[in-house]
């Protein structure tokens, strides 16, 4: 039966397609129908994986059959099963759309590498949401950012180069951090599989060892996922790379280091309360509100606009971590809620800016004037995905904030359930600025006659809208997932 | 503080501070990858110290090896030893390319022509 080994299979398939790619460098069309199949196969395995994870409860794979904790463990549970289908739907709906905006953005002797990278990619963050195993989440962390660098130098700009030398040093010290931090769990512990590392951690939790591991982990993830004050290498890499690797990145390279976070704070620390010996709570919140506000009003004054979706990028990830910090069912159901409503919005976001940018070859806002008559679907599709960035009802936006405000209201801490809703605030000034240039402002004279984009773009573009509405109304299906897997992190469901 | 005692852990900090100095004060984009091995290298320290035990040997099932140094770090630290070297290589040929779009590998340089820009 194959199924059995759906798990590391999802990983295996994109692996191998990428080599292939390689070898068939001359015919890009070939490069793409296989980084097409590859993605595709991993959406149907990620959707299969995820039924049968809530039919029948955690699914615990052993790779080569090594019995665990020796062996590396696949383990995939409602919360990884939840990552995995975020991250295979956004690519299995990036590349359709990568075709035609890759051959407009990238030199025609690179397009194999961004299809060769996108599959490493892809097998990278798989392989991170489906380990059980801590270093071996290292080595997928690792073949997620190089491949991420990569695709990030693939933009035209000259300032891609230097964007992407910051990711490298600001992504590998990140890292570095981690291996740190698990070198000290492995000191105290002698173990490296994540469940095994739970049940050993609370004996010796109260170590100056552990304590420092947690601080290395922390630290070094929240340099992975652009927690605030640790962005600095995002809006450069997001604003300069081509746009399919900004939309696919920006809605899964982030989410999956959020999932670490999760990961390490619920699971693999989640005997050793944490949160009641240290200040995490206190810091994480104080991060996030910063993060918000700063991304958010920094996003206002940005003329490009792929730039200032880069920015509130930052100050989404400020909503996840918030959610992560109440370290309540509700909380963390919110924020993981956000992390898929955010995937969806940010990816359409995203896109329409490479719809933009495949028309006009520019994504600064003044150039965007009277855009709303030449390109409608396109901006009609900006509008919706940018009312559901800042919230409003019958968007996934409101959805996840409304558990997050819950969330906050239910610890009694009213003062927080304002700021998020005063920071989505924030978000009407920065994407009106887009609507009113865009709507409101004539057509500029002498500017050349622009079309609709094609439909191989704003068919995945629309996709992903319809998507954000859909699950803004009927966010049932979400929460139920969501609350369930929350559930099992809090509820020590080990 | 006895002798060697945590010698090994003194130095990894001393490699890793230095490594991460280097990564942040250093304008040339090339020093910088030196100061960042060099941080990696102090994690290599970390890993390999932690394992060794005095008069330890390798885990040989025989009678007359009794005391094992535990051979799982440096498997890891083997891999850990990959991933710098593709990292210097990834940074390495970045550079050439920024060098080729640029003109220079100095930061400060490169700032002053992204401003003008």
């Amino acid at each position: 039966m194959i199924s059995v080994h759906f798990p590391v299979l999802l990983v295996l398939v994109p692996l191998i397609a990428a080599p292939i790619c390689l070898l068939l460098r001359p015919l890009p069309g070939a490069t793409w129908a296989i980084a097409t199949a590859a993605s595709w196969f991993c959406l149907y395995v990620t959707v299969s994986l995820l039924f049968r994870v809530l039919d029948s409860g955690t699914i615990s794979y052993l790779l080569g059959n090594w019995a665990a904790p020796w062996g590396i463990e696949y383990r995939i549970d409602l919360l990884n099963a939840f990552v995995l289908v975020i991250i295979a739907a956004i690519g299995a709906v990036v590349m359709p759309y990568a075709r035609a905006s890759v051959t407009r953005e990238v030199s025609p002797r690179r397009i194999y590498l961004f299809y060769t990278m996108f599959c490493l990619n892809l097998a990278g963050l798989l392989g991170i949401a489906a380990t059980g195993d801590a270093f071996n989440l290292f080595v997928f962390l690792e073949i997620s950012a190089f491949s991420g660098y990569t695709l990030i130098s693939l933009g035209r700009d000259r300032r891609a180069l230097t964007a992407t030398y910051r990711y490298v040093l600001m992504g590998t010290v990140g890292a570095t951090f981690y291996v740190i931090g698990i070198g000290m769990l492995y000191m105290m512990t002698g173990t490296l599989n994540m469940m095994d590392l739970a049940a050993r951690i609370p004996a010796v939790a109260q170590t100056r060892t552990i304590h420092a591991a947690l601080a290395f982990l922390t630290v070094g993830v929240g340099l992975k996922l652009a927690m605030f004050p640790l962005h600095t290498w995002l809006p450069n890499a997001y604003t300069f790379a081509p746009s399919a690797v900004t939309a696919f990145l920006a809605s899964t390279a982030t989410k999956v280091a959020v999932y670490v976070l999760i990961r390490m704070y619920f699971t693999v620390f989640g005997g050793a309360e944490i949160f009641e010996m240290f200040p995490v709570r206190e810091t994480l919140m104080v991060l996030a509100l910063a993060g918000m506000f700063a991304g958010s009003f920094v996003a206002i004054f940005q003329e490009n606009c792929k730039r200032m979706l880069a920015y509130s990028s930052v100050a989404q990830v400020g909503y996840m971590v918030l959610g992560i910090s109440f370290a309540t069912v509700t909380g963390l159901a919110g924020g993981m809620i956000h992390l898929f409503n955010h995937a969806l919005m940010k990816c359409a976001l995203f896109l329409v800016m490479g719809c933009i940018f495949y028309r006009i070859s520019s994504v600064k806002i003044a150039d965007m004037a009277g855009l709303g008559k030449r390109m409608p679907l396109t901006m009609a599709a900006f509008v919706v995905a940018g009312l559901s960035l800042i919230g409003v009802p019958a968007t996934v936006g409101f959805v996840s904030k409304w558990y997050l405000v819950l969330a906050a209201l239910e610890k009694g801490w009213w003062p927080i359930a304002a700021l998020i809703v005063a920071s989505s605030l924030l978000a009407v000034i920065y994407i009106w600025r887009v609507v009113e240039v865009a709507y409101f402002r004539p057509v500029p004279e002498g500017a050349p006659e622009v079309t609709e984009a094609p439909l191989s773009l704003l068919v995945p573009t629309w996709i992903m809208v319809l998507a954000s509405v859909y699950f803004g109304i009927d966010a049932s299906r979400t929460f139920e997932v969501a609350h369930a897997a929350a559930t099992l992190l809090i509820g020590g469901g080990k | 503080m006895q002798f060697p005692g945590l010698f090994n852990y003194w130095i990894a900090i001393v490699l890793m501070m230095a490594g991460f100095y280097m990564v942040m004060a250093h304008g040339n984009l090339i020093k910088k990858i030196v100061g960042l091995n060099v941080f990696q290298v102090s994690v290599f320290v970390f890993y390999i110290s932690m394992s060794k035990i005095k008069g330890g040997t390798a885990p040989i099932l025989e009678p007359g090896f009794e005391v094992y140094s535990n051979p799982l770090p440096s498997v890891l630290i083997l891999t850990a030893i990959v991933v710098g070297v593709a990292t210097t290589a990834l940074a390495l040929a970045l550079i050439v390319r920024i060098h080729d779009a640029y003109g220079t590998i100095e930061e400060d340089e490169i700032n002053a022509q992204e401003s003008e820009s």
